[in-house]
């Protein structure tokens, strides 16, 4: 069955709200930073169009006002974003057919990925005749790119109290985390990624323990592949 | 920092994130999947990234010091507890946040 075009968006519209929720509050936070370090509009949105990833965007802000060089912003850039490798390797699968291709992996946040990742979202994907993966990453990136302006133009000047607000981003991946534990019978991927995570956050501290996290993740998920292998040819 | 060498600065930044989103599009081409292994990633790796993502979000949470993560830890229960119960994620996530943001604005 194909969803007609008004109920594909309402339904992209509605899983995207808790993003919604999270990327205008951060856009605007990274607006509202920027502009108070001297940098205004047409920089915030340069940046949220071209770069598209929140934690380099606030990191960038560092490298600028502190005078970095280009091949230190480049590493930096390595570093912070390597993880979404992840991203594009686990949806090789989902994104091979897909309209607009290039937009998709251009837009392929950790948000948009948590959205798109799942086999509901897949099933989404086709009932919608293909166009709900390209309807949740547009909206996403429209939300990123407005809170950010609107954060720009209202410098420090935001009228109420968000603090804490923030912790939508992290409530939206637990949520995403409870439901595929929900969802399946097979909880070694997600004990090793939780577990190997905590790990190496308290060998490497909080600044670099992303890539040995990955390192590991991926390590452990290669021995569970050799072993699932070798069980399936005895 | 000139007004150029800012620019220069988000071309490298920009150009930087976009390889690492593309480079598996473009190492493993032509709709195929490529080495069994890469497969089983894509199967296994949306589990694993999700508990990485939690974790990378609350990395910076202090458990030395007051309030020892104590915030973190009532709203992240708060988001299972919900999302166990009525498996609603918008019910989980704003219900949730709205906790984290009482307890961080009038709790502790």
């Amino acid at each position: 069955m194909r969803l007609p075009n008004k109920a594909t968006l309402k339904t992209a519209f509605l899983d995207t709200v808790p993003v919604m929720t999270g990327y205008l509050v951060l856009g605007m936070g990274f607006g509202v930073i920027l502009q108070t370090r001297g940098y205004g509009i047409m920089f915030a949105a340069a940046m949220s169009i071209l770069i598209y990833a929140g934690s380099m965007q606030y990191v960038a802000i560092d490298l600028i006002t502190g005078g970095a060089g280009l091949l230190t912003a480049a590493l930096t850039t390595l570093t912070v974003n390597a993880r979404h490798l992840f991203y594009g390797i686990s949806m090789i699968g989902k994104y091979r057919h897909v309209d607009k291709k290039g937009f998709l992996i251009f837009t392929l946040t950790d948000e948009t990925y948590s959205l798109v990742c799942s086999d509901a979202a897949a099933e989404k994907q086709e009932e919608s005749g293909g166009r709900y993966y390209f309807l949740v990453s547009l909206f996403d990136y429209a939300y990123w790119v407005t809170g950010s302006v609107i954060g720009s133009l209202l410098g420090a000047h935001l009228p109420f109290s968000t603090e804490g607000i923030d912790f939508a981003l992290t409530a939206l991946f637990l949520t995403v985390f409870t439901e595929q534990w929900l969802s399946t019978k097979r909880h070694a991927p997600a004990l090793i990624g939780l577990a190997l995570s905590v790990i190496s956050l308290v060998i490497f501290g909080a600044d670099s323990f992303l890539l040995f996290a990955m390192l590991f993740i991926t390590a452990a998920l290669a021995l569970m592949h050799v072993r699932e292998r070798r069980a399936s040819h005895e | 920092m000139s007004d150029i060498n800012v620019i220069l600065m988000i071309a490298v930044i920009a150009a930087v994130t976009a390889l690492l989103r593309f480079l598996p599009f473009l190492i493993f081409k032509n709709g195929r999947t490529g080495p069994l292994f890469i497969e089983y990633l894509g199967k296994t790796l949306p589990y694993a990234i999700m508990g990485m993502l939690v974790v990378f979000c609350l990395k910076n949470v202090t458990l030395i010091s007051a309030p020892h993560g104590l915030p973190e830890l009532i709203a992240s229960a708060v988001v299972i507890g919900l999302h166990v119960w009525r498996r609603n994620t918008l019910l989980s996530i704003l219900g949730g946040t709205a906790t984290y943001m009482l307890l961080v604005q009038l709790v502790f």
